[in-house]
Protein backbone atom coordinates (compact mmCIF):
# COMPACT_ATOMS: atom_id res chain seq x y z
CA UNK A 1 0.00 0.00 0.00
CA UNK A 2 3.02 2.59 0.65
CA UNK A 3 4.99 3.90 -2.32
CA UNK A 4 8.33 2.65 -0.87
CA UNK A 5 9.24 -1.27 -1.65
CA UNK A 6 7.21 -3.94 0.84
CA UNK A 7 8.05 -5.21 4.07
CA UNK A 8 7.18 -8.73 3.24
CA UNK A 9 7.94 -11.60 2.98
CA UNK A 10 8.14 -12.40 6.54
CA UNK A 11 10.27 -15.46 7.46
CA UNK A 12 9.09 -17.08 11.12
CA UNK A 13 11.86 -19.45 11.62
CA UNK A 14 11.48 -22.03 15.15
CA UNK A 15 9.41 -19.32 17.00
CA UNK A 16 8.62 -20.46 20.39
CA UNK A 17 6.60 -18.75 23.44
CA UNK A 18 6.53 -19.87 26.99
CA UNK A 19 5.21 -17.98 29.70
CA UNK A 20 4.86 -19.67 33.90
CA UNK A 21 6.76 -22.65 32.71
CA UNK A 22 4.09 -23.59 30.05
CA UNK A 23 4.89 -23.76 26.25
CA UNK A 24 2.17 -21.91 24.59
CA UNK A 25 3.78 -22.05 20.60
CA UNK A 26 6.11 -24.90 20.37
CA UNK A 27 8.34 -24.52 16.88
CA UNK A 28 6.40 -22.38 14.49
CA UNK A 29 7.48 -21.60 10.89
CA UNK A 30 5.67 -20.11 7.97
CA UNK A 31 6.56 -17.22 5.55
CA UNK A 32 4.02 -14.60 4.69
CA UNK A 33 4.35 -13.31 1.34
CA UNK A 34 2.82 -9.94 0.17
CA UNK A 35 -0.89 -10.36 -1.76
CA UNK A 36 -2.41 -13.44 -0.46
CA UNK A 37 -4.34 -13.33 2.49
CA UNK A 38 -3.40 -15.36 4.97
CA UNK A 39 -6.29 -16.83 7.52
CA UNK A 40 -4.36 -18.15 10.70
CA UNK A 41 -7.33 -20.89 12.15
CA UNK A 42 -7.53 -22.59 14.67
CA UNK A 43 -9.60 -22.90 18.10
CA UNK A 44 -9.88 -21.02 20.63
CA UNK A 45 -6.47 -21.32 22.86
CA UNK A 46 -4.51 -22.74 20.29
CA UNK A 47 -2.15 -19.38 20.16
CA UNK A 48 -4.05 -17.79 17.15
CA UNK A 49 -3.58 -14.26 18.97
CA UNK A 50 -0.57 -14.97 20.49
CA UNK A 51 1.51 -15.71 17.13
CA UNK A 52 -0.28 -12.56 15.83
CA UNK A 53 1.60 -9.91 19.06
CA UNK A 54 4.87 -11.94 18.36
CA UNK A 55 4.89 -11.14 14.58
CA UNK A 56 3.56 -7.65 15.43
CA UNK A 57 6.38 -6.94 17.88
CA UNK A 58 4.15 -6.52 21.06
CA UNK A 59 5.64 -9.66 22.45
CA UNK A 60 9.45 -10.92 22.72
CA UNK A 61 9.89 -14.49 21.46
CA UNK A 62 11.37 -16.97 24.18
CA UNK A 63 12.76 -18.50 21.05
CA UNK A 64 13.12 -18.43 17.29
CA UNK A 65 13.39 -15.92 14.27
CA UNK A 66 10.82 -13.12 12.90
CA UNK A 67 12.51 -11.71 10.12
CA UNK A 68 11.25 -8.90 8.19
CA UNK A 69 12.79 -8.87 4.60
CA UNK A 70 12.98 -4.56 4.99
CA UNK A 71 14.43 -5.37 8.34
CA UNK A 72 13.37 -4.54 11.95
CA UNK A 73 13.37 -0.78 12.11
CA UNK A 74 11.29 -0.18 9.00
CA UNK A 75 8.75 -2.97 9.12
CA UNK A 76 7.43 -1.80 12.64
CA UNK A 77 6.79 1.49 10.75
CA UNK A 78 4.70 -0.01 7.95
CA UNK A 79 2.29 -2.94 9.90
CA UNK A 80 -1.02 -2.49 11.60
CA UNK A 81 -3.25 -4.54 14.00
CA UNK A 82 -6.99 -4.38 14.63
CA UNK A 83 -7.84 -5.93 17.92
CA UNK A 84 -10.44 -8.12 18.61
CA UNK A 85 -11.77 -5.38 21.08
CA UNK A 86 -10.97 -2.31 19.20
CA UNK A 87 -8.69 0.50 21.90
CA UNK A 88 -10.70 3.45 21.12
CA UNK A 89 -9.27 6.85 22.47
CA UNK A 90 -11.04 9.10 24.53
CA UNK A 91 -11.39 11.36 21.83
CA UNK A 92 -13.71 11.89 18.67
CA UNK A 93 -14.06 9.91 15.52
CA UNK A 94 -11.96 11.69 13.55
CA UNK A 95 -8.93 12.52 16.23
CA UNK A 96 -8.81 8.69 16.91
CA UNK A 97 -7.11 9.10 13.22
CA UNK A 98 -4.99 11.72 13.39
CA UNK A 99 -3.27 10.88 16.77
CA UNK A 100 -2.39 7.66 14.98
CA UNK A 101 -1.11 9.56 12.46
CA UNK A 102 0.52 11.69 14.66
CA UNK A 103 2.15 9.36 16.54
CA UNK A 104 3.73 7.39 13.07
CA UNK A 105 5.11 11.48 11.85
CA UNK A 106 2.42 12.23 9.23
CA UNK A 107 3.17 15.66 9.19
CA UNK A 108 -0.25 18.21 10.16
CA UNK A 109 -1.14 19.32 7.23
CA UNK A 110 -2.00 16.02 6.13
CA UNK A 111 -3.56 14.37 9.08
CA UNK A 112 -7.14 15.55 8.62
CA UNK A 113 -7.22 15.41 4.66
CA UNK A 114 -6.22 11.78 5.00
CA UNK A 115 -8.70 10.53 7.91
CA UNK A 116 -11.38 11.84 6.56
CA UNK A 117 -10.66 10.02 3.43
CA UNK A 118 -10.12 7.08 5.78
CA UNK A 119 -13.54 7.47 7.79
CA UNK A 120 -15.35 7.99 4.40
CA UNK A 121 -13.97 4.24 3.17
CA UNK A 122 -15.13 3.22 6.27
CA UNK A 123 -18.72 4.99 6.27
CA UNK A 124 -17.82 6.90 9.14
CA UNK A 125 -17.65 10.63 7.94
CA UNK A 126 -21.40 11.39 9.34
CA UNK A 127 -19.63 10.36 12.73
CA UNK A 128 -16.43 12.47 12.76
CA UNK A 129 -17.28 14.06 15.34
CA UNK A 130 -18.89 11.93 17.58
CA UNK A 131 -16.81 10.45 20.78
CA UNK A 132 -15.34 7.51 19.25
CA UNK A 133 -16.38 5.51 22.67
CA UNK A 134 -20.47 6.18 22.00
CA UNK A 135 -20.09 4.34 18.24
CA UNK A 136 -21.62 0.92 18.56
CA UNK A 137 -19.49 -1.89 18.23
CA UNK A 138 -19.44 -2.31 14.60
CA UNK A 139 -18.75 1.13 14.38
CA UNK A 140 -15.19 0.84 16.67
CA UNK A 141 -14.20 -2.07 14.62
CA UNK A 142 -14.57 -0.25 11.76
CA UNK A 143 -12.77 3.17 12.91
CA UNK A 144 -10.23 0.78 14.09
CA UNK A 145 -10.05 -0.53 10.45
CA UNK A 146 -9.68 3.20 9.17
CA UNK A 147 -7.28 4.25 11.67
CA UNK A 148 -5.43 0.86 10.39
CA UNK A 149 -5.80 2.23 6.52
CA UNK A 150 -4.96 5.64 7.30
CA UNK A 151 -1.27 4.85 8.70
CA UNK A 152 -0.87 2.86 4.85
CA UNK A 153 0.34 -0.26 6.16
CA UNK A 154 2.29 -2.86 4.16
CA UNK A 155 1.07 -5.78 6.74
CA UNK A 156 -2.72 -5.87 8.39
CA UNK A 157 -2.84 -8.16 11.58
CA UNK A 158 -6.34 -9.01 12.65
CA UNK A 159 -7.34 -10.68 15.86
CA UNK A 160 -10.81 -11.67 15.44
CA UNK A 161 -11.98 -8.73 14.09
CA UNK A 162 -15.67 -9.83 14.40
CA UNK A 163 -15.35 -11.88 17.36
CA UNK A 164 -18.19 -9.70 18.84
CA UNK A 165 -20.14 -7.92 15.89
CA UNK A 166 -23.83 -9.18 14.95
CA UNK A 167 -23.85 -10.27 10.68
CA UNK A 168 -24.54 -7.04 9.30
CA UNK A 169 -21.34 -5.26 11.35
CA UNK A 170 -19.35 -8.50 10.43
CA UNK A 171 -19.91 -8.17 6.51
CA UNK A 172 -19.14 -4.23 6.30
CA UNK A 173 -16.17 -5.27 8.30
CA UNK A 174 -15.46 -7.84 6.12
CA UNK A 175 -15.81 -5.80 3.02
CA UNK A 176 -13.35 -2.79 4.37
CA UNK A 177 -10.70 -6.36 4.91
CA UNK A 178 -11.36 -7.07 1.05
CA UNK A 179 -10.71 -3.23 0.22
CA UNK A 180 -7.36 -3.36 2.19
CA UNK A 181 -6.58 -6.88 0.02
CA UNK A 182 -7.54 -4.47 -2.99
CA UNK A 183 -5.35 -1.95 -2.38
CA UNK A 184 -2.04 -4.27 -2.16
CA UNK A 185 -2.09 -4.70 1.90
CA UNK A 186 -1.23 -8.00 2.70
CA UNK A 187 -3.96 -9.43 5.26
CA UNK A 188 -2.87 -11.62 7.88
CA UNK A 189 -6.09 -12.72 9.85
CA UNK A 190 -6.67 -14.52 13.20
CA UNK A 191 -10.40 -16.18 13.70
CA UNK A 192 -11.70 -19.71 14.73
CA UNK A 193 -14.83 -18.81 12.55
CA UNK A 194 -14.40 -21.45 9.46
CA UNK A 195 -17.27 -19.59 7.42
CA UNK A 196 -15.14 -16.48 7.70
CA UNK A 197 -11.78 -18.37 6.73
CA UNK A 198 -13.51 -19.85 3.91
CA UNK A 199 -14.79 -16.56 2.77
CA UNK A 200 -11.81 -14.42 2.95
CA UNK A 201 -8.55 -17.01 3.67
CA UNK A 202 -6.24 -17.60 0.09
CA UNK A 203 -4.30 -19.37 2.44
CA UNK A 204 -4.76 -20.91 5.40
CA UNK A 205 -2.37 -21.51 8.42
CA UNK A 206 -4.02 -24.42 11.09
CA UNK A 207 -2.74 -23.89 14.66
CA UNK A 208 -3.70 -26.28 17.02
CA UNK A 209 -2.48 -26.20 20.82
CA UNK A 210 0.68 -23.84 19.95
CA UNK A 211 1.70 -26.08 16.84
CA UNK A 212 1.31 -25.32 13.66
CA UNK A 213 0.14 -28.65 11.88
CA UNK A 214 -0.47 -26.96 8.15
CA UNK A 215 -0.39 -24.33 6.19
CA UNK A 216 -1.04 -24.00 2.58
CA UNK A 217 -3.51 -22.95 0.00
CA UNK A 218 -6.79 -22.75 1.37
CA UNK A 219 -9.10 -24.83 -1.01
CA UNK A 220 -6.83 -27.73 -0.50
CA UNK A 221 -7.31 -27.43 3.28
CA UNK A 222 -11.17 -27.34 3.27
CA UNK A 223 -11.19 -30.00 0.67
CA UNK A 224 -8.43 -32.16 1.36
CA UNK A 225 -6.67 -31.17 5.33
CA UNK A 226 -3.74 -33.68 5.78
CA UNK A 227 -3.93 -34.19 9.88
CA UNK A 228 -6.64 -35.50 11.65
CA UNK A 229 -6.99 -32.45 13.87
CA UNK A 230 -7.22 -30.82 10.83
CA UNK A 231 -10.25 -32.93 9.54
CA UNK A 232 -11.75 -32.74 13.05
CA UNK A 233 -11.98 -28.97 13.11
CA UNK A 234 -13.47 -29.06 9.51
CA UNK A 235 -15.63 -31.29 10.59
CA UNK A 236 -17.09 -29.04 13.85
CA UNK A 237 -15.26 -31.63 16.03
CA UNK A 238 -15.03 -29.96 19.27
CA UNK A 239 -10.97 -29.52 19.47
CA UNK A 240 -8.48 -27.72 22.79
CA UNK B 1 -24.69 31.84 71.46
CA UNK B 2 -24.93 35.67 70.61
CA UNK B 3 -21.21 35.85 70.57
CA UNK B 4 -21.55 33.13 67.50
CA UNK B 5 -24.47 35.70 66.07
CA UNK B 6 -22.45 37.89 66.58
CA UNK B 7 -19.10 36.93 65.04
CA UNK B 8 -21.75 35.76 61.67
CA UNK B 9 -22.91 39.34 61.06
CA UNK B 10 -19.88 41.09 61.61
CA UNK B 11 -17.63 38.14 59.46
CA UNK B 12 -20.68 39.05 56.46
CA UNK B 13 -19.91 43.15 57.07
CA UNK B 14 -16.20 42.54 56.48
CA UNK B 15 -16.54 40.18 53.87
CA UNK B 16 -18.87 42.90 52.04
CA UNK B 17 -16.82 45.57 52.45
CA UNK B 18 -14.14 44.54 50.22
CA UNK B 19 -11.23 45.46 53.38
CA UNK B 20 -8.18 45.60 51.85
CA UNK B 21 -6.23 43.48 54.33
CA UNK B 22 -8.29 40.90 54.27
CA UNK B 23 -8.70 40.89 50.54
CA UNK B 24 -4.86 40.64 50.52
CA UNK B 25 -4.83 37.93 52.78
CA UNK B 26 -7.00 36.01 50.63
CA UNK B 27 -4.89 37.16 47.65
CA UNK B 28 -1.75 35.48 49.13
CA UNK B 29 -3.21 32.59 49.73
CA UNK B 30 -4.56 31.81 46.52
CA UNK B 31 -1.01 33.21 45.43
CA UNK B 32 0.42 30.75 46.89
CA UNK B 33 -1.68 27.78 46.65
CA UNK B 34 -2.32 28.21 43.28
CA UNK B 35 1.45 28.62 42.48
CA UNK B 36 2.73 25.46 44.47
CA UNK B 37 -0.55 23.36 42.60
CA UNK B 38 1.11 24.36 39.52
CA UNK B 39 4.95 23.46 40.01
CA UNK B 40 3.44 20.19 41.54
CA UNK B 41 1.92 19.54 38.30
CA UNK B 42 4.93 20.11 36.59
CA UNK B 43 6.63 17.68 38.58
CA UNK B 44 3.84 15.08 39.72
CA UNK B 45 2.06 14.49 36.27
CA UNK B 46 5.71 13.05 34.56
CA UNK B 47 6.68 11.56 37.72
CA UNK B 48 3.23 9.61 38.24
CA UNK B 49 3.59 8.75 34.59
CA UNK B 50 6.98 7.14 34.47
CA UNK B 51 6.73 5.49 37.73
CA UNK B 52 3.06 3.71 35.92
CA UNK B 53 4.98 2.87 32.76
CA UNK B 54 8.95 2.34 32.98
CA UNK B 55 10.23 -0.49 34.97
CA UNK B 56 13.16 0.09 37.10
CA UNK B 57 14.45 -1.33 40.46
CA UNK B 58 12.89 -0.51 43.04
CA UNK B 59 9.46 1.05 41.55
CA UNK B 60 7.50 -0.50 44.20
CA UNK B 61 9.71 1.16 46.84
CA UNK B 62 9.01 4.21 44.68
CA UNK B 63 4.90 4.19 44.65
CA UNK B 64 4.96 3.32 48.36
CA UNK B 65 6.54 6.14 49.14
CA UNK B 66 4.82 8.32 46.86
CA UNK B 67 1.41 6.68 47.97
CA UNK B 68 2.81 7.46 51.43
CA UNK B 69 3.65 11.04 51.15
CA UNK B 70 -0.05 11.68 50.28
CA UNK B 71 -0.64 12.05 53.94
CA UNK B 72 2.07 13.86 54.89
CA UNK B 73 1.84 15.97 57.91
CA UNK B 74 2.27 19.49 57.01
CA UNK B 75 3.89 20.59 60.16
CA UNK B 76 6.44 18.17 59.19
CA UNK B 77 6.78 19.39 55.90
CA UNK B 78 7.05 22.41 57.52
CA UNK B 79 9.46 21.37 59.93
CA UNK B 80 12.21 20.21 56.97
CA UNK B 81 11.70 23.18 54.80
CA UNK B 82 12.43 25.21 58.11
CA UNK B 83 15.40 23.26 58.77
CA UNK B 84 16.80 23.72 55.35
CA UNK B 85 16.19 27.29 54.52
CA UNK B 86 17.02 28.51 58.01
CA UNK B 87 20.39 30.44 58.25
CA UNK B 88 22.48 27.73 59.63
CA UNK B 89 20.57 25.45 56.91
CA UNK B 90 22.15 23.89 53.30
CA UNK B 91 19.76 26.49 51.31
CA UNK B 92 19.99 29.40 54.33
CA UNK B 93 22.08 31.16 51.75
CA UNK B 94 19.02 31.92 49.49
CA UNK B 95 17.29 33.81 52.29
CA UNK B 96 13.82 32.79 51.25
CA UNK B 97 13.04 31.77 55.05
CA UNK B 98 9.23 33.66 55.92
CA UNK B 99 8.64 34.96 52.60
CA UNK B 100 6.04 33.42 50.22
CA UNK B 101 8.04 31.60 48.16
CA UNK B 102 9.10 29.69 51.32
CA UNK B 103 5.26 28.61 51.74
CA UNK B 104 5.31 27.99 48.27
CA UNK B 105 7.87 25.45 48.88
CA UNK B 106 6.19 23.80 51.59
CA UNK B 107 3.18 23.87 50.00
CA UNK B 108 4.74 22.09 46.88
CA UNK B 109 6.33 19.34 48.60
CA UNK B 110 2.73 18.50 50.28
CA UNK B 111 1.00 18.45 46.83
CA UNK B 112 2.85 17.22 44.91
CA UNK B 113 3.38 13.53 46.29
CA UNK B 114 -0.84 13.38 46.31
CA UNK B 115 -0.43 14.49 42.28
CA UNK B 116 1.96 11.92 41.59
CA UNK B 117 0.68 8.81 43.38
CA UNK B 118 -3.11 9.65 41.82
CA UNK B 119 -1.22 10.27 37.97
CA UNK B 120 0.30 7.22 38.67
CA UNK B 121 -2.81 5.11 39.71
CA UNK B 122 -4.75 6.64 36.65
CA UNK B 123 -2.12 6.18 33.73
CA UNK B 124 -1.83 2.95 35.25
CA UNK B 125 -5.19 2.06 34.53
CA UNK B 126 -5.14 4.11 31.47
CA UNK B 127 -1.96 2.23 30.11
CA UNK B 128 -3.43 -1.24 30.37
CA UNK B 129 -6.25 -0.21 28.07
CA UNK B 130 -3.99 1.60 25.15
CA UNK B 131 -1.05 -0.09 26.03
CA UNK B 132 -1.04 -2.33 22.84
CA UNK B 133 -2.65 -0.12 21.21
CA UNK B 134 0.48 2.50 21.51
CA UNK B 135 2.84 0.08 21.15
CA UNK B 136 1.03 -0.87 17.80
CA UNK B 137 1.82 2.61 16.70
CA UNK B 138 5.48 2.36 17.87
CA UNK B 139 4.39 5.09 19.79
CA UNK B 140 7.48 7.03 21.25
CA UNK B 141 8.01 7.01 25.34
CA UNK B 142 6.92 10.95 24.72
CA UNK B 143 3.65 10.71 22.66
CA UNK B 144 2.64 7.96 25.03
CA UNK B 145 2.81 9.81 28.17
CA UNK B 146 1.48 12.64 26.66
CA UNK B 147 -1.54 10.71 24.85
CA UNK B 148 -2.49 8.97 28.21
CA UNK B 149 -2.29 12.73 30.29
CA UNK B 150 -4.27 13.84 27.63
CA UNK B 151 -6.83 10.83 27.60
CA UNK B 152 -7.44 11.24 31.31
CA UNK B 153 -8.00 15.04 31.41
CA UNK B 154 -10.67 14.56 33.39
CA UNK B 155 -9.31 12.23 35.87
CA UNK B 156 -6.85 14.35 36.18
CA UNK B 157 -8.20 18.04 36.81
CA UNK B 158 -10.10 16.31 40.00
CA UNK B 159 -6.24 15.43 41.00
CA UNK B 160 -5.25 18.67 40.89
CA UNK B 161 -8.49 20.34 42.74
CA UNK B 162 -7.79 17.45 45.15
CA UNK B 163 -4.14 18.94 45.47
CA UNK B 164 -5.41 22.89 45.82
CA UNK B 165 -7.70 21.68 48.43
CA UNK B 166 -5.04 20.48 50.20
CA UNK B 167 -2.51 23.24 49.59
CA UNK B 168 -5.51 25.70 50.11
CA UNK B 169 -6.77 24.66 53.64
CA UNK B 170 -3.37 23.26 55.85
CA UNK B 171 -2.41 25.72 57.94
CA UNK B 172 1.01 23.90 59.60
CA UNK B 173 3.56 24.25 56.96
CA UNK B 174 2.89 27.85 55.89
CA UNK B 175 2.82 28.63 59.79
CA UNK B 176 6.06 27.43 60.32
CA UNK B 177 7.33 28.59 57.16
CA UNK B 178 6.45 31.81 56.57
CA UNK B 179 5.89 33.30 59.74
CA UNK B 180 2.15 34.60 59.41
CA UNK B 181 3.71 37.87 59.24
CA UNK B 182 1.48 40.90 58.60
CA UNK B 183 1.21 41.92 54.92
CA UNK B 184 4.12 39.23 53.91
CA UNK B 185 3.45 36.07 54.62
CA UNK B 186 -0.03 35.98 56.54
CA UNK B 187 -2.67 33.93 54.80
CA UNK B 188 -6.05 32.86 55.42
CA UNK B 189 -5.33 29.37 57.44
CA UNK B 190 -2.83 31.37 59.57
CA UNK B 191 -4.62 34.61 60.12
CA UNK B 192 -7.56 32.43 61.28
CA UNK B 193 -5.32 30.68 64.23
CA UNK B 194 -4.06 33.93 64.90
CA UNK B 195 -7.25 35.87 65.10
CA UNK B 196 -9.06 32.88 66.81
CA UNK B 197 -6.33 33.28 69.74
CA UNK B 198 -7.01 36.99 70.29
CA UNK B 199 -10.42 36.65 70.57
CA UNK B 200 -10.80 38.34 66.92
CA UNK B 201 -13.82 35.78 65.87
CA UNK B 202 -15.21 38.09 63.49
CA UNK B 203 -12.06 37.99 61.15
CA UNK B 204 -11.56 34.73 61.80
CA UNK B 205 -15.08 33.75 60.54
CA UNK B 206 -15.22 36.02 57.67
CA UNK B 207 -11.68 34.45 56.46
CA UNK B 208 -13.76 30.73 57.64
CA UNK B 209 -16.68 31.60 55.65
CA UNK B 210 -14.00 32.46 52.10
CA UNK B 211 -11.73 29.26 52.85
CA UNK B 212 -14.94 27.44 52.81
CA UNK B 213 -16.26 29.02 50.16
CA UNK B 214 -13.71 28.30 47.74
CA UNK B 215 -13.76 24.20 49.00
CA UNK B 216 -17.02 24.75 47.73
CA UNK B 217 -16.10 25.83 44.57
CA UNK B 218 -13.71 23.50 44.22
CA UNK B 219 -15.36 20.78 44.88
CA UNK B 220 -18.39 22.32 42.44
CA UNK B 221 -15.64 22.59 40.33
CA UNK B 222 -15.05 18.82 40.29
CA UNK B 223 -18.69 17.38 40.30
CA UNK B 224 -19.22 19.73 37.00
CA UNK B 225 -16.49 18.19 35.36
CA UNK B 226 -17.32 14.54 36.72
CA UNK B 227 -20.70 15.09 35.72
CA UNK B 228 -19.97 16.51 32.38
CA UNK B 229 -17.51 13.84 32.08
CA UNK B 230 -20.36 10.94 32.88
CA UNK B 231 -22.43 12.70 30.22
CA UNK B 232 -20.00 12.22 27.66
CA UNK B 233 -19.55 8.71 29.19
CA UNK B 234 -16.87 8.29 25.92
CA UNK B 235 -14.64 10.51 27.13
CA UNK B 236 -14.28 9.87 30.64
Amino acid sequence: MSSTVSILPLRVQHLAFEANGTQLLDDVGFTLEAGRRTVLLGPNGAGKSLLLRLCHGLLRPTSGKIQWSAGAQRATRQQAMVFQRPVMLRRSTISNITHALAVRGVAREKRKARAESALEIAGLAELARRPARLLSGGEQQRLALARAWATEPDILFLDEPCASLDPAATHYVEALIEGFHADGTKIFMATHDLMQARRIGDEILFLHKGRLLESGDATAFFVQPKTKEGRAFIAGELLW
Amino acid sequence: MDTFVTAFAEAGALLVSFDLGFLSIVGLSMRISLTAVVLACLIGFPLGAIVALTHFPGRGAVTLLLNTFMGLPPVVVGLIVFLLLSRAGPLGVLGLLFTPAAMIIAQTILVTPIIAALTRQITSDLWIEYGEHLRSLNASPLGTVVTLIADARYSLATVVLAGFGRAIAEVGAVMIVGGNIDHATRVMTTAIALETSKGNLSTALGLGIVLMALALAANAAVQLINSRAQRRAALA
